[in-house]
């Protein structure tokens, strides 16, 4: 379409206008962007006269020179001498010159002075390259270091020397001196210790990523948008769910309490906690056995499924006590086998931990289970009870279930606030707290209405998201500062550490792996009448593993790199070693640890891809 | 020749309507019956509802408005385990088949079961010895027994979708809603697939709800045809009945017979 005069020329102006704010932006741009670097050259202290200042060049180069030479080996050593006499000041009349005999030889040049005075010590005869240092050695014997020296491919070599400041009327002595290897080379105790941290850190590597991947596993998919998008259920629902879980939890520390107290009544004879450890889990075998038929084509009557849920309940409880028990047998067995494997007792070291570990875990599945169970209890009560509510209850109701669950979890954060910040006063910790959140909630409960289809899936998600961002926000050398107040300087601490950031950056990659896959398999599974956790094993499950395989060997070699440095924060490993050989200015220790960490990095670097390669 | 009206409603569907997100009308009012061991057809262009439609029948979609009855249950109001319940007695067949790739042809079969099998159980992967034996015997029943223990992504596209058939045979459906079954696969093939669905509706008495691009297919296989048109019922009678100027109705003006 052709334009028309008038168009362009009423457009010419504006073009023009546009064309000159488009310049003016980018000269504004610029000029920002120098001030922008100008103060960036201020505040990092930007100064290559520093660098280039000969003091600073010859610092460089005898660090450079140390790491070259990194402290791995060393030999016997033998000490060689030369040595000539000298007086200071010079006598009335100097004895005759006696040219040097033997090799190597030492002579001065002048052979007296005045104290104080710089002479030139010449030697010959020295094995070429040969260094060592020049004495001064008064009548006492002690050798006063004067100078270093370095013989040429002649043998030769020449440095000055002060004379000592005190006169003395006798003949006293200058001594060159320089050691030379003898027999085989053997490991340094430095190399030694740089293997000890080496292997303490590939392993602090390996458990962080095993520890952080086991929790980062489950997370991912509540991390994982297009798994919880269709979890949706009445805002009702939620708050019985919300209100459910501190419930359930205390109930489940009580579980525990007694689970423990239950074990501790036993525990006086590991034989009688062997017998009672495996007739408690045959006997839970037995009841999961009948309580859960493997196939039901109808469903069963009330009577039954009620018994079922109760025998459920004992096999839980009797199955939590067995647990225990084979916890405690664990270290038992593990301790007695410390005491006797002898060079191997770590073997025995590791069980008694896995059963400290064991029994861990096991609190905290008691205490999360009892929630959870709880809490589904609660919201299938729920479930069943709204549809029999008449239409015109089932908004008041909602509101005030989330009102309420408002105020207990406004209770929870009051009482954590309290605990925290040391606070008595009843009005802050408990009236103010429980007030806002029942507002809020019912603010909440308002604005998300009255249907079935609050996004409760898309809540948890977004929660578990934020979660991992703040965690993944703290770099793990921030956090070993924090851990290893809590469980001392040491390799466990960088473990805890790597683990945390092992969760929040592995939950994060897993989460968008499972985002990516393809939904036709998740579309079957669920159609053939699949709950959403067998959706998840057989639909999800298969298609994820080469990638959270890859990835978790990937995060493997990067908590290898990170384990290198943790150390410096007080996280054990090598880093602990090369910091303290740095600030103690032990160039050539810490060249070694420096070595060690290239190449066990390196060889991370192939070994991960190499597995990678294999495992997809 | 069965319709609708002649015997009595297995499936009623009644006034049906699906809006996504966002405001697209999917289905708009689309009420029909089927009576049992019927196989019905569904035609119409892409994008004019047929997956969504199959879709609310196992509420793998969630209708707007609606209700859809089947034996004498309201689906629509079903409450999740009741849902789980229906829904494992629907069979469903997919147009990319839908396999897990990564996972062997039975494990894929045996899915088909898992509205069955006791949740914490087939957590684990175990599966009761009878259930193997019948996921053996429905891969026997497509032809391709000696596949069982192969990578589904090893097998080619027909022999993917025989898969997909068994898992839906798996749940001994009394309906079977097949999505487009045959729209990845050549004519042969297509009629392959085409043939066991016949077999199982006439041999297993099994309802069958397929939506179908290639009216010859239409012709051969289905009891009866619905066509929908941007979400809208236009078209219900035996498959014989669409003539030219049905045809124009279903499928557009400007649309040409293919086949």
């Amino acid at each position: 379409m052709a334009k028309t005069p008038n168009e362009s020329g009423d457009r010419a102006p504006s073009r023009r206008l546009a064309s000159l704010g488009r310049g003016l932006i980018y000269a504004v741009a610029v000029a920002g962007g120098i001030l922008i670097y100008a103060y960036g050259f201020q505040v990092t202290q930007v100064s290559l006269e520093e660098a280039r200042s000969p003091s600073r060049q010859e610092r460089l180069v005898r660090i450079l020179r140390a790491l070259a030479e990194p402290d791995l080996v060393e030999y016997d050593e033998q000490e060689t001498t030369a040595e000539t006499s000298v007086w200071v000041p010079c006598p009335k009349t100097l004895p005759a010159f006696e040219p040097p005999s033997g090799t190597p030889s030492l002579s001065l040049e002048p052979r007296c002075g005045a104290p104080g005075e710089r002479i030139t010590a010449v030697g010959n005869g020295f094995p070429p390259g040969a260094d060592g240092r020049v004495y001064f050695v008064p009548p006492n014997g002690i050798r006063l270091s004067q100078a270093e020296f370095r013989a040429d491919t002649d043998g030769a070599f020449s440095v000055p020397i002060q004379l000592p400041e005190r006169a003395s009327p006798e003949v006293q002595t200058v001594l060159a001196a320089f050691q030379r290897n003898v027999g085989a080379p053997r490991l340094t105790r430095n190399a030694y210790d740089t293997w000890d941290k080496i292997v303490e850190t590939v392993f602090m590597a390996l458990l962080g990523t095993t520890f952080g991947t086991m929790v980062a596993v489950p997370l991912s998919f509540l991390a994982a948008r297009n798994l919880m998008k269709d979890i949706t259920g009445t805002v009702g629902g939620l708050a019985l769910i919300v209100m459910a879980l501190p419930v359930g939890a205390l109930l489940g520390a009580i579980v525990w309490r007694v689970a423990l107290a239950g074990s501790a009544a036993v525990t006086s004879s590991p034989f009688a906690t062997a017998v009672v450890a495996s007739a408690s889990l045959a006997v839970v075998a037995r009841t999961l056995r009948w309580a859960m038929p493997s196939e039901e084509t109808s469903t069963p009557s009330l009577r039954i499924r009620a018994a079922r849920i109760v025998a459920l309940l004992v096999a839980s409880l009797l199955g939590l006590l067995g647990s225990v028990l084979a916890a405690r047998l664990m270290s038992y067995v593990g301790d007695q086998l410390a005491e006797l494997l002898g060079l191997a007792a770590f073997i025995g070291t590791f069980l008694a931990d896995l059963g400290d570990v064991l029994e861990l875990i096991l609190g905290a599945a008691a205490v999360g289970g009892v929630a959870v169970v709880v809490a589904s209890l609660s919201g299938t009560l729920g479930a069943r009870l709204r549809p029999r509510l008449p239409p015109s209850a089932r908004r008041p109701y909602d509101l005030t279930l989330s009102a309420l669950a408002g105020a207990v979890l406004g209770l929870l954060l009051g009482a954590f606030l309290a605990w925290l910040y040391r606070l008595v006063d009843v009005r802050v910790t408990v009236v103010a707290p429980a007030a806002v959140g029942a507002v809020v909630g019912l603010l909440l409960g308002w604005r998300a209405g009255t249907g079935d289809t609050f996004p409760i899936g898309l809540v948890v998600y977004n929660l578990t998201r934020t979660v991992l961002n703040v965690l993944r926000a703290v770099e793990p050398l921030i956090m070993v500062i924090v851990v290893a107040v809590w469980v001392g300087i040491g390799p466990f601490a960088g473990v805890l550490a790597l683990s945390l950031h092992t969760v929040a950056a592995l939950g994060k990659l897993f989460s968008e792996d499972v985002e990516t896959i393809q939904s036709g398999p998740l579309e079957a599974v669920t159609a053939t009448g699949a709950t959403r956790l067998q959706m998840i094993v057989y639909a999800v499950v298969p298609q994820i593993v080469p990638t959270y395989v890859s990835l978790t060997m990937y995060r493997w070699d990067i908590n290898v790199r990170l384990s290198t440095i943790i150390g410096f924060a007080g996280g054990g490993g090598i880093g602990f070693l090369l910091s303290q050989n740095a600030n103690l200015g032990n160039y050539r220790a810490a060249s070694a640890q420096i070595l060690a960490i290239a190449l066990v990095v390196t060889a991370m670097d192939y070994l991960s891809t190499y597995l990678r390669g294999k495992a997809v | 020749m069965r319709t609708g009206t002649s015997q009595p409603a297995m499936l009623s569907i009644r006034h049906l309507s699906k809006t996504y997100e966002g405001g697209v009308p999917a289905l708009t009012d689309v009420s029909f019956d089927v009576p049992d061991g019927q196989f019905l057809a569904i035609i119409g262009l892409s994008g004019s509802g047929k997956s969504t439609l199959l879709r609310c029948i196992n509420r793998l979609v969630e209708p707007t408005s609606g209700q859809i009855v089947w034996d004498g249950v309201d689906i629509t109001a079903a409450s999740r385990d009741e849902t789980r319940r229906i829904r494992r007695q629907i069979g469903m067949v997919f147009q990319h088949f839908n396999l897990v790739h990564r996972s062997s042809v039975l494990t894929n079969v045996l899915a088909g079961r898992l509205g069955y099998v006791t949740p914490a159980w087939s957590l684990v992967n175990h599966f009761p010895k009878a259930d193997v034996a019948k996921a053996m015997h429905e891969l026997n029943r497509v032809g391709i027994p000696d596949k069982a223990h192969s990578r589904a992504d090893e097998l080619s596209g027909g022999q993917q979708q025989r898969v997909g058939v068994a898992r839906a045979l798996m749940q001994d459906p009394r309906m079977i809603l097949a999505d487009e079954p045959v729209a990845s696969l050549d004519p042969v093939l297509a009629h392959s697939i085409m043939q066991y669905l016949e077999l199982i509706n006439r041999e297993d008495n099994v309802m069958v709800l397929c939506s179908l691009h290639f009216l010859d297919l239409v012709h051969r296989y289905a009891d009866r045809a619905i066509a929908l048109n941007e979400g809208r019922l236009v078209f219900d009678g035996a498959p014989q009945e669409i003539d030219h100027a049905r045809f124009k109705a279903i499928y557009g003006q400007d649309a040409e017979r293919v086949g």
